[in-house]
C-alpha cells in the first residue's frame, strides 16, 4: 500500500506488518547478514524470512537498517560473494 | 589515550590511534573483502598485529558512527560539533567493546567490518536519539489516541480510513491492558524513538516492541473480528 496519503501511513504505523517477524535481538543479530545479501543483490527477504516484517514494524531497526545499508554500499565493501 | 577508549579496551589497548574521521582511499570490493580477513586475522592474534588490528577497527568504527550522526543531523541541528564529535568517540569507544566481547561469536555469515559496523551504528543511532529528546517530557498517561475516535470523513480522508480509524480508537480502548496502551500510543502514535522510551522506562528495546507487537496483534484481531479488511492496511514506515 502507499503511504503517499498521512491516514494510509498513520494506519500502516498503528497495526504494523501482518506477516510474522522476527524480534528485535533477532533482527540485531541478521541484520549484517541482511545487507550483505542485499548489497550483493541477493534475495536478502528469501534467504532470512522474518526480517522485512520487522524492519516495516519498527522504526528504530528500521533506521539501522537504512544506515547499515548505506554505509556498506558506499564503503566498498560490497560483498563478492 | 582517551579515557573512554581505556575503558573501552581495557587488557587490549592499542598503543595509538589515527584521526578520529581521517579521509580514506577507496578500495574495490575484492581488495574490501581481503582488508575485511586481515583485520580479523589481527584482532584475533597478538602483540603488534593485534594492536594495529585494534587501532584500525576502532578508526573504521569512528567512520562508522560520524556516518550515522550525519544521517541524524536536522535531529541534533541544535548539538555543536564538538559534543558530536565525543558522542560519536563514545559510541566508536562502546561499540569496540561489545565487538571485541562478541567477536567469538562471529561466524562469517557476512563480511567482518559490516559485523562490526552494526555495533557502531546501534550505538550511534541510540546516543543520537536520546541526545535529541534529552529534556523532552514523555507522557505515558497520554490519551491522545483518544481524538482518533474524532475523525470523520473529509476532502482529503476517505470514508473507509475514517470509519477504520474510528475502530482502532474504540479497539485501543477495549482491546488493550493500561500497559500495552500506553506504549503504543507513546511509540506508534507519538512517535516517541523506542530506545528514549526504554531509557524512561528503564527497560530496554526487545521488551517494548514485544508489547507494541502484541497490542498491534490484538488490534488487528479486533478489527478483523468487526469485520474489517486488513489485507491492504498496516506494515510500512
Amino acid at each position: 500500500m502507499t503511504t503517499d496519503h498521512p491516514d494510509r501511513a498513520l494506519i500502516g504505523r498503528l497495526l504494523g506488518p501482518a506477516d510474522p517477524e522476527v524480534s528485535c535481538d533477532e533482527c540485531f543479530e541478521l541484520l549484517d547478514q541482511y545487507v550483505d545479501l542485499e548489497v550483493a543483490g541477493e534475495d536478502a527477504d528469501a534467504r532470512l524470512p522474518g526480517m522485512r516484517a520487522h524492519l516495516q514494524g519498527c522504526p528504530a531497526c528500521h533506521e539501522d537498517h537504512e544506515s547499515l545499508r548505506e554505509l556498506v554500499a558506499g564503503d566498498g565493501t560490497r560483498p563478492t560473494g | 589515550m582517551p579515557e573512554r577508549m581505556a575503558l573501552a579496551t581495557a587488557g587490549a589497548a592499542p598503543a595509538a590511534r589515527g584521526p578520529a574521521d581521517a579521509p580514506r582511499a577507496m578500495k574495490p570490493a575484492a581488495g574490501r573483502a581481503e582488508e575485511s580477513e586481515r583485520l580479523l586475522d589481527g584482532l584475533r592474534a597478538a602483540g603488534a598485529a593485534r594492536e594495529a588490528a585494534l587501532t584500525e577497527l576502532h578508526a573504521l568504527l569512528v567512520r562508522g558512527a560520524h556516518h550515522e550522526l550525519r544521517r541524524r543531523r536536522e535531529l541534533l541541528a541544535h548539538v555543536s560539533h564538538a559534543e558530536l564529535d565525543d558522542l560519536a568517540t563514545q559510541a566508536a569507544d562502546d561499540a569496540l567493546a561489545m565487538v571485541l566481547a562478541k567477536l567469538d561469536t562471529f561466524r562469517g555469515a557476512s563480511r567482518f567490518t559490516t559485523w562490526a559496523y552494526k555495533f557502531v551504528l546501534l550505538e550511534a543511532g541510540v546516543k543520537a536519539r536520546r541526545r535529541a529528546w534529552h529534556g523532552r517530557e514523555v507522557v505515558l498517561d497520554d490519551d491522545s489516541w483518544r481524538r482518533l475516535a474524532d475523525t470523520a470523513p473529509s476532502v482529503q480522508r476517505s470514508v473507509e480510513d475514517a470509519e477504520l480509524l474510528r475502530a482502532i480508537a474504540g479497539a485501543i480502548e477495549t482491546g488493550l491492558t493500561a500497559h500495552q496502551r500506553e506504549v503504543f500510543t507513546a511509540l506508534a502514535l507519538n512517535g516517541v524513538p523506542i530506545d528514549v522510551l526504554a531509557e524512561r522506562l528503564a527497560t530496554t528495546r526487545g521488551a517494548l516492541y514485544k508489547t507494541l507487537h502484541d497490542a498491534r496483534r490484538k488490534l488487528r484481531a479486533t478489527l478483523a473480528g468487526a469485520g474489517h479488511d486488513l489485507d491492504d492496511r498496516g506494515g510500512e514506515q
